[in-house]
């Protein structure tokens, strides 16, 4: 089950999770990060990741891509071992997952279409020069950019501009499961709805599998199917929001009933509140 | 599902032609997995279609989508004809909404656009000479202004560096020296062995090494070490965006970084000239010692007797000089690195590259007009 193309598309009925994670523990030295961390995530949803700083939302992201080796549990992604060191549960991994970093870590020595071209020419070495900088071009305009961004460096664009170019990458081989690190941390308010509002409509378009890690109320209210929250070391919910508007745990309801969380609720601040998709997807 | 059913493949039904061409059946895996292939039944396919059949498409990428396109407009087959399985529409409308002009010119590679580099790079290297020009009259007069308003000068930054810069390299310094001191004496006396005069070898390293050696080698040497150390150190720091944070705060770069640097490396440059001088002497005696039965003593002597103490000055006037050069190159780049990792790389190594050039050219015109002048 190592080929892209056996898994099934979110819009069958699957209820195997994406990404099923069990008993992750992950420490630095004497400072444990998580502690029994069980996480699922369904395929077609997005699930957003809150949790407070230092609790391990990037570790846990780097521990399902297999940047970091936890100290122990497992992780199952797209149906492998995150933790195997096998090319081939590497390759489908790869394959088969994008990843947005907080500032778009693109290469800072390669223009925009270069970047997008990258895992296209890693993973793809047979396509034609033509085919690859088209779906270059594709990807760059899906993320929102014009085709004149293709030839410019990273350090000539703004931060929203990077972050599109860096989403731009992650979708280059069409993964199922995308990752977004703060996709919306330091943008204004503006750039960060219409970053939320192309977050949505890829999912939809593309059928993707989002793993989002914010720190963004408005963003989970936006887009988010469900909401995990990190605290004490685990998950300790992953539920819709109004069911975590009811949680009772301190920590959830500072942040959802807080002065912050009450105005993306009510104030519909920014985003559109589109009937958010099933969990299973309605592509 | 087996391999066969994943290959993308085009069957033509003729049978049922009812507007202006055979109505077209795709199957199979139309991803970007699948490309190649895709573009040889595609390559395959009748220019006519009076309509296309993708329902039957077991799965569909945006790569997929895209040469669907391609081929309708090399073709100029309308793509509405084209008719997809539901849960493919959102993905189609996606990718048609965005890919409907053609692709932009890429970027020149010619020899024009060759032409053109050179001629920025000249213009490159002219406004580099400028600035550091520029700098150096900054950091002189902001070396003025310090006198006038101590409290400016930073003691533990500028002590902090000559550890870094002075100490820290005393072991390289010598061992280098000394290595170069040695190969000096052996190659001289190999030539003069020949004419009976062996004993000049203590001449040769001698005069080398303090007019010539000592400095040069510790001045090639920190422009590698140190002035490569500072672009780094500073350069890091603007790409964090530090060094505005010091203007905001009020707190002079030039002061704050450049400065302490640069008196470090002044002191220290001279005190390790004379590191290596010693260390090049001792290099040519060992030699002498071990293998031109010239004893130390004999060695000693011959020192005492030929050697003139303006070749050890002219040899350490040129130290701060060097070292100046060396310290406002380095920082002058890190200064000016402009916000990337590429950045801080191409400034290093273009400090560098810079220091040790520009200390071999003034170097070598400080050789002409000393002996031009006769000391």
């Amino acid at each position: 089950m190592t080929d892209i193309d056996t898994l099934d598309k979110p819009s069958t009925a699957n209820l195997e999770p994406i990404i099923r994670v069990r008993g992750l523990v992950n420490q630095f030295g004497d400072q444990v990060v998580h502690d029994g961390l069980d996480l699922d995530v369904m395929p077609g949803e997005i699930l957003g990741v809150v949790g407070g700083s230092g609790t391990g939302k990037s570790v846990l992201m780097r521990s399902i891509l297999g940047l970091r080796t936890p100290d122990a549990g497992e992780i199952e992604v797209l149906g492998v071992d995150a933790r195997s060191q096998a090319a081939a549960d590497r390759l489908h991994i790869e394959r088969n997952t994008g990843v947005l970093f907080q500032d778009g870590a693109l290469f800072s020595s390669l223009t925009v279409g270069e970047n997008v071209q990258v895992p296209l020419r890693e993973h793809y070495p047979t396509l034609s020069d033509s085919l690859r900088y088209e779906l270059a071009l594709l990807k760059v305009k899906l993320a929102g950019l014009e085709a004149a961004a293709l030839n410019k460096l990273p350090s000539q664009l703004s931060g929203g501009m990077r972050k599109r170019a860096g989403l731009a990458r992650a979708l280059a081989l069409d993964p199922p499961l995308l990752f977004l690190d703060e996709p919306t941390a330091g943008l204004d308010p503006i750039g960060a709805a219409a970053f939320d509002k192309l977050t949505r409509t890829l999912q939809q378009a593309l059928g993707l599998t989002v793993f989002l890690i914010t720190h963004d109320l408005d963003t989970l209210y936006a887009i988010c199917d469900r909401v995990a929250v990190i605290a004490d070391k685990k998950v300790i919910a992953v539920a819709t929001l109004p069911e975590l508007e009811r949680l009772d745990h301190p920590w959830v309801q500072e942040y959802f009933n807080g002065p912050r969380g009450r105005a993306a609720r009510n104030g519909d601040s920014r985003g559109d509140r589109s009937a958010p998709a099933h969990a299973t997807g309605d592509v | 599902m087996g391999a066969r059913d994943a290959a993308p493949t085009i069957t033509i039904d003729q049978g049922n032609a009812a507007g202006s061409g055979p109505r077209l059946q795709l199957k199979g895996r139309w991803t970007l997995r699948y490309a190649a292939q895709v573009s040889a039944a595609l390559a395959d396919a009748p220019d006519q279609a009076g309509s296309v059949d993708a329902t039957a498409v077991d799965r569909l990428d945006s790569a997929g989508v895209l040469q669907l396109l391609r081929f309708a407009h090399r073709r100029q087959i309308d793509f509405a004809i084209f008719d997809f399985r539901a849960d493919h529409h959102a993905l189609v409308a996606a990718i048609e909404d965005v890919a409907d002009d053609r692709p932009r010119k890429k970027p020149e590679y010619g020899f024009a656009a060759a032409l053109g580099r050179l001629g920025f790079a000249v213009v490159d290297n002219w406004v580099e000479i400028v600035a550091l020009i520029s700098f150096l009259g900054e950091n002189l007069s902001k070396l003025l202004r310090m006198i006038k308003q101590p409290r400016r000068f930073r003691l533990t930054a500028t002590v902090s560096h000559m550890e870094q810069v002075g100490l820290d390299a005393v072991p390289l310094v010598f061992l280098l020296s000394y290595l170069v001191g040695a190969v000096i004496a052996f190659l001289g006396a190999n030539i003069l062995q020949d004419f009976g005069a062996t004993i000049y070898v203590v001449e040769l390293v001698n005069v080398a090494f303090l007019r010539e050696f000592g400095v040069l080698l510790t001045a090639i040497l920190l422009a590698g070490r140190t002035a490569s150390a500072f672009t780094a150190q500073i350069g890091a720091m603007v790409s964090r965006e530090e060094v505005d944070a010091m203007r905001t705060l009020g707190l002079d770069p030039v002061d704050v970084l450049v400065i302490p640097r640069l008196l470090a490396l002044m002191v220290t440059l001279p005190l390790l000239s004379f590191i290596a001088d010693i260390a090049g002497l001792l290099g040519g005696m060992s030699v002498g010692a071990f293998s031109l039965d010239i004893p130390p003593q004999a060695y000693l002597s011959r020192m005492q007797e030929t050697m003139h103490l303006r070749h050890f000055l002219v040899g350490l006037a040129k130290a701060p000089v060097f070292a100046m050069v060396i310290a406002l190159i380095g920082c002058l780049e890190g200064l000016q690195v402009e916000g990337t990792a590429q950045s801080v790389g191409e400034r290093t190594t273009s400090s560098v590259v810079q220091a040790i050039s520009l200390v071999i050219v003034l170097d070598a015109i400080a050789a002409i007009w000393f002996m031009q002048v006769g000391w």
